[in-house]
């Protein structure tokens, strides 16, 4: 454990090795850690051999049950799963008008969203190197359009600083870049660097500056129409008589650091958050419905699992359907890809050795909640010209996304209102009705868009600790509990085998559920030919 | 602390709200006495026991804290036994277990020791041995 003083999170840690060492540095200590690795994909899975005649059972109809489902069956099995709520996708899921949701404690949502207007509770964005993902798109036939991670017009926020005034992305960003640069320049032409950068290499350094930083001739970063260029200006150049520019005034270095609002400027470096980004057209749980197109007949919907048995002939699995759980009933197989997430499956009787039974047990599940808010116009676009994207504040509500699509549309638009991961807001949120959550998102939210007040109709939260099938967001692993306990849990114990993102090292994504599960189809796959 | 089931008093911004989400109409924010606490960090910032339960523990034990089942199940804590021995408590609070997140890393043993005071005095708990925060101090790992 952690000592109290000395508590500093990783991602904290993480820009504090950015800021020192450089992003190099950051990268390497990231991909030690298990952050920024990379998809393994390399195309799919080919099971080769013949496994005569052999059954799986696939708990879970998620992305990673649906995709070994596919694959399995593909390669000759006998496939049947099992899923707990009445649709496929698990955590792949969207809500549109007329959904309604019933989440822990019996707090009922009706989504009351207009046509073609809809929220991701989950899942939302897809980032480019998530191979495996986007090759089942394409397989699918789901087609995908732009998700915008870095909209450079959408806002920084500190509620502190700068008279609680949102700051265009923009212009912090040109901000931080020009006054960085200037400090650099001025070392550099006062000669303290000429220990670590040769004379030469100097002279370059300094026309970098002035080329990244938008610096002047003299090297400052100042107002005037070339960091306007890059910060934006305080009259636009228009036509006519009207049309010449006037700057704007940069931010200070101090009100920079002060404000520290340059802490979300990693969310638009970080390797999962670069662009080109993706999102399925008309929903995240596009995906879902087209891997259910493809083996919805091999799911029994509404069961609830109960008990997992094995030995040395087959897996027994008891269950009862929800809609009448008096009965108990079985299903059996010789073999078991078990994706149920671990918050449920440490609370199931099952067979399996100590180890992975304590691997199980060992991890959390992490808080998280999104809302949806319908408003009566896109303001944001309409009035801010904020077109997709994401402002990020150190209000509980953390971000307002906008909608990535149906730009520049007259009519109604759906903002998520708030997204928060981990942390003591997600938890704070999730300890509220549902109408709490919303009323506190548009509270703050409209610290931001003061729009909100006017033009709000209607809006779900989801938390996802109250959420049925889950039980939190994702496996939210630690690194002493990885190195202890993450190769239980994947090896196959028996004739049972675990998938799922918290079978993974990219917790939380789509990429690793499937990544998770080819693995786990792979080395079931080479056990069951050689048996 | 703030009321599981408050009626707070509506004025300027909160009374807009008001207007537009009948839903809420309990929840305005312009009162600071009413207002529910947020906090700005990873950690949590509530101190009280009880205030610690309404915006941390009842996210998944409910409000009366009797708990909630879905796929798996929250349990209740309501007359628990499992109470008896504060140690317990104490240990799945720092470390979690299975449906249990671990709170460790975003409580202090003083928060800690709070909330576990809070629940074994109340909800039909009452057990009047109570932690300190330096037992919670050496509970962690």
């Amino acid at each position: 454990m952690q000592s109290e003083a000395a508590v500093i999170r990783r991602r904290d840690l993480f820009s504090l090795i950015g800021a020192m060492a450089g992003s190099a540095a950051m990268y390497h200590a990231m991909t030690s850690l298990g952050f920024a690795s990379e998809s393994n994909y390399k195309g799919p899975v080919r099971l080769e051999g013949d496994p005569k005649g052999a059954s799986v059972l696939i708990l879970g109809a998620g992305l990673a049950g649906m995709s070994a489902a596919l694959e399995l069956r593909k390669a000759g099995y006998k496939v049947q799963i099992l899923e707990f709520n009445n649709r496929a996708g698990g955590r792949n899921w969207t809500l549109r008008g007329g959904d309604t949701f019933v989440e822990l404690g019996g707090y009922k949502q009706t989504c009351e969203f207009d046509h073609g207007l809809y929220v991701n509770p989950g899942p939302w964005r897809i980032p480019y190197h998530h191979r495996a993902l986007l090759d089942y798109c394409r397989r699918l036939g789901v087609a995908l359009e732009p998700f915008i991670q870095l909209n450079h017009n959408a806002y920084l926020h500190a509620s502190r600083a700068f008279g609680g005034e949102p700051q265009k992305i923009r212009a912090i960003k040109a901000d931080f870049q020009g006054q960085v640069s200037e400090l650099l320049a001025k070392v550099t032409q006062q000669g303290k660097l000429d220990e670590a950068v040769s004379k030469e290499d100097q002279e370059i350094l300094l026309q970098a500056l002035r080329s990244w930083g938008a610096l002047d001739s003299d090297y400052r970063y100042n107002a005037n129409l070339l960091s306007a260029e890059f910060r934006g200006y305080a009259r636009e150049p228009g036509g006519g008589l009207s049309s010449a520019p006037l700057p704007s005034d940069p931010v200070t270095l101090s009100d920079l650091l002060r404000s520290r609002v340059w802490r979300y400027l990693q969310s638009f470096a970080r390797y999962n958050f670069q662009t080109t980004m993706f999102q399925p057209v008309g929903g995240m749980d596009m995906i879902g419905k087209a891997f259910a197109k493809e083996v919805g007949d091999l799911i029994r919907y509404n069961a609830k699992v109960t008990q997992i048995q094995q030995n040395d002939r087959g897996v027994t699995v008891s269950y009862v359907d929800t809609t009448n759980p008096s009965t108990v009933l079985h299903a059996k197989a010789d073999w078991c890809i078990c994706t149920i997430p671990l918050s449920i499956l440490s609370q199931i009787p099952i067979d399996v050795g100590s180890r992975m039974e304590a691997a199980i047990d060992a991890v959390s599940y992490a808080g998280a909640v999104k809302i949806g808010l319908q408003f009566k116009r896109r303001f944001w676009e309409e009035d801010e010209a904020i077109y997709g994207g994401i402002t990020y504040t150190d209000l509980p509500i953390r971000q307002i996304a906008y909608p990535n699509e149906g730009f520049n549309r007259a009519g109604r638009g759906v903002l998520l209102g708030a997204y928060l991961f981990e942390g003591a807001n997600a938890y704070e949120f999730t300890a509220m009705t549902p109408a709490e959550r919303i009323a506190s998102a548009l509270e703050f939210g409209s610290m931001i868009h003061p729009q909100y007040k006017q033009e709000f109709e209607n809006g779900v939260a989801v938390a996802w600790h109250r959420v049925p099938f889950t039980l939190g967001c994702s496996g939210e692993w630690t690194d002493e509990g990885r190195v202890k306990h993450y190769k239980n849990l994947c090896q196959i114990d028996g004739r049972i085998v675990l998938a799922g993102e918290h079978a993974s090292d990219l917790p939380a994504w789509q990429e690793g559920a499937i990544l998770s599960s080819l693995d786990a189809i792979a080395r079931l796959h080479e056990r069951v030919v050689k048996t | 602390m703030r009321p599981t089931k408050a009626h707070f008093v509506a004025s300027g911004a909160g009374a807009v709200l008001l207007a537009f989400l009948p839903a809420a109409a309990d929840f305005a924010q312009d009162n600071p006495a009413t207002r529910p606490t947020f906090s700005s960090g990873y950690r949590f910032v509530e101190m009280a026991g009880e205030e610690l339960f309404a915006n941390v523990c009842q996210g998944c034990h409910m409000p009366d804290a009797s708990g909630a089942a879905g796929a798996g199940a929250y349990p209740s804590l309501i007359a628990n036994r499992n109470l008896a021995t504060s140690s317990y408590a104490v240990h799945l609070v720092v470390n979690g277990r299975r449906g249990m997140p671990a709170f460790g890393d975003m409580m202090t043993d003083g928060q800690v020791a709070a909330v576990v005071n809070y629940l074994r005095t109340h909800f039909g708990n009452s057990y009047t041995d109570a932690v300190t925060a330096r037992e919670v101090a050496e509970a962690r790992r």
